[in-house]
């Protein structure tokens, strides 16, 4: 037996696991060459149909949007031509997995080479479809995550999180990966345990461990005290989460009295499923990042109508905050955001809407009609300067006067702004066109300590409870308070129960956590209160 | 019966022969037992409406005028109900939305 040994990450996903570790294969798995070129395609054929079916699976847990991208990507995967082409390429004397990787490339490029948007962002399809045939041929994919087990990688990818079932425990242990990326938003939301960043530590398949994501630290082959202290700490959670989650519908109030408002965020449309609205003051904010995802290419005006419909209509007329597509940074794009040396500081949010207007003008247009369906805000990322609030507005009326030019139902939403920039925390009233303030937590704490975060070796320089960041969140809360601005934070430090009693004492009352966060935010709330 | 049909159509879809529609096209196309083939010139080259790989490879956006020609069994009705859909923007919600 082992000796027991403790490996840190950052905490991504908050949760307990316990289970044997399951290490993934490397990447580069090589592909053994088969001994006839009719076994190469017999081989390509075989894992073509494995690729495929598991894109049919997927499909089958995911909703409207994204199926339909798989049903894109099943379809072209189906379809005979790659295989053909690759056939011809393996009877020239090249094995499958050259030949899938040529024959895809050279398609690939043909999109990306295009001077349409729309097809120039299906390259991202095509390289999902050639890369899982590649894994299924290197071996790769036929390895499935054992139910209840601590799966190690280096990083995982929405599609294979997705296709996992988590309802039996265990949890995920990356080694890069951020706290910020797409699919450690789908841990939280579905509470699937989650760290990242251990680097290179040694670990070992099928070794007995605890994953403690509350506190960042995986303990593998733990000693027996381990085990008794982690069950410990692991039942207390519990605990505090079946109390929490038994009053999860009555409204958030503090120890003192005093209502807050607490709302949601939600990552994907299929998030409301597991929330019950009655238990939210509404959704503080609906990333819409998830539509402009890097498998799925840039959507049009009707997809987007449908993915906003569909969370106002869960809503039922309680307020939806949507975020305008916010990439860059650590959230590229395929074919739409721009490569840059230090991104964070570069082109993103609403910079690079502004500067690929025909892009945004295709999301407000879907926004302006959603907004008859319900109560929807709009929210402007990284905001820096208040003449970008004077830009989008007028981007806003040009797309109203044309929607009501063709006769097209739209109406304006308000239109609010992030409050991430320290520009806009340290001179809130220069920003006061915005019609209210979301602080954006993540990002102002980067800024304000000069700290990346998807720095794994900064973790603990940059976190929300910095005194300078706390005074910026109490300055623009101040600042809407009194000039009737309506103020929340939607960023993880609402999520974080040590930070909500700061947060509330900075002056917040309205505060939108992930759907796993929400009765326990509840219950941090009414442990607070004014007098401490 | 078997004939060959020949016809027209201008691509309204906003987005044009885009992934959706693509995927609607092949699939309708699929349940004729004639060929089909669709160009964007007369020139050629005609391509197999049934294979999405070669349909999306058009990259046929708004405005394109598409070729169809069908042969062989139910050559015709697959030319008008091809064409039925392209019209019909490929039942994308009319390109712009609810009437209002």
């Amino acid at each position: 037996m082992a000796n027991p040994a403790s490996i840190t990450g950052q905490a991504a996903s908050a949760g307990f696991a316990r289970g044997p570790i399951h290490v993934a294969r490397p990447q580069d798995q090589a592909y053994v060459a088969k001994a006839s070129p009719e076994e190469e395609v017999a081989a390509l054929a075989a894992a073509v149909e494995v690729a495929a079916a598991s894109i049919a699976e997927a499909m089958g847990k995911l909703s409207g949007d994204a199926a339909d991208i798989l049903e894109f990507q099943l379809a072209m995967l189906e379809d005979g031509t790659f295989t053909e082409a690759a056939a011809e390429l393996i009877s020239s004397g090249a094995v499958a997995y050259e030949a899938w990787k040529s024959v895809l490339e050279d398609e690939i490029e043909t999109y990306q080479s295009s001077d349409d948007a729309y097809f120039k962002a299906r390259s991202a399809d095509l390289s999902d479809i050639c890369q899982s045939v590649l894994s299924v041929l290197s071996g790769e994919a036929a390895q499935s995550i054992p139910a209840g087990a601590i799966h190690v990688d280096r990083d995982i990818a929405p599609t294979r999180f997705l296709a996992h079932d988590w309802s039996r425990g265990g949890g995920v242990v990356l080694r890069e990966g951020s706290v910020t990326s797409h699919v450690a938003m789908l841990a939280r939301a579905r509470g699937v345990p989650m760290i990242v960043g251990i680097g290179d530590s040694e670990v070992d398949d099928g070794e007995d461990a605890l994953l403690n994501a509350q506190a960042g630290e995986l303990l593998v082959s733990p000693d027996d005290a381990q085990i008794a202290a982690f069950k410990d700490l692991h039942s207390a959670s519990a605990r505090g989460l079946s109390d929490a989650e038994a009053r999860a519908s009555e409204p958030a109030v503090t120890g003192d009295g005093e209502a807050v408002q607490l709302l949601v965020n939600i990552a994907d449309p299929s998030d409301v499923e597991r929330i019950s609205i009655a238990h939210v003051d509404g959704v503080g904010l609906m990333r819409t990042e998830f539509l402009f995802g890097g498998d799925r290419g840039l959507p049009d005006e009707e997809t987007q109508l449908a993915a906003y419909r569909k969370v106002l209509d869960w809503a039922g007329g309680k307020p939806v905050t949507i975020r305008t597509i916010d990439a860059g940074g650590d959230k590229p794009v395929e074919g739409y955001t721009i490569a840059e040396d230090n991104s964070f500081l570069g082109v993103r949010g609403i910079r690079l809407s502004l500067a690929k207007p025909e892009v945004f003008r295709v999301q407000i247009r879907a926004l302006l009609r959603a907004c008859r369906l319900g109560v929807l805000k709009v929210m402007l990322p990284m905001v820096s300067v208040p003449g970008e609030i004077e830009e989008v507005r007028a981007l806003f009326a040009e797309e109203a006067a044309e929607l009501a030019r063709q006769g097209v139902a739209h109406q304006m939403p308000q239109i609010g702004i992030m409050v991430e920039v320290p520009s806009v925390a340290i001179t809130p009233e220069r920003f006061a066109a915005a019609d209210f303030f979301s602080i954006g937590s993540n990002d102002l704490t980067q800024y304000v300590l000069a700290a990346s975060r998807d720095n794994a070796r900064l973790g603990n320089l940059a976190t929300s409870d910095d005194p300078a960041v706390l005074s910026l969140i109490a300055n623009v809360t101040r600042f809407g308070e009194t000039n009737g601005l309506e103020t929340s934070l939607c960023g993880d430090a609402a999520s974080e129960l040590e930070l909500v009693g700061l947060l509330l004492g900075a002056g917040l009352r309205r505060l939108s956590v992930a759907p796993a966060r929400v009765a326990l935010v509840k219950a941090a709330i009414r442990r607070w209160s004014r007098d401490g | 019966m078997t004939a060959t049909a020949i016809s027209e159509v201008i691509i309204t879809n906003e987005v044009g022969l885009h992934a959706r529609p693509s995927v609607k096209f092949t699939k309708l196309a699929k349940t004729f037992p004639c060929t089909v083939e669709i160009a964007i010139s007369e020139k050629g080259p005609w391509i197999d409406a049934k294979s999405i790989v070669k349909v999306m490879g058009t990259k046929a956006p708004k405005g394109t005028r598409l070729l169809l020609r069908a042969d062989g069994e139910q050559s015709t009705m697959a030319v008008a109900a091809l064409i039925a859909l392209v019209e019909r923007d490929f039942d994308e919600g009319s390109g712009h939305g609810e009437p209002g």
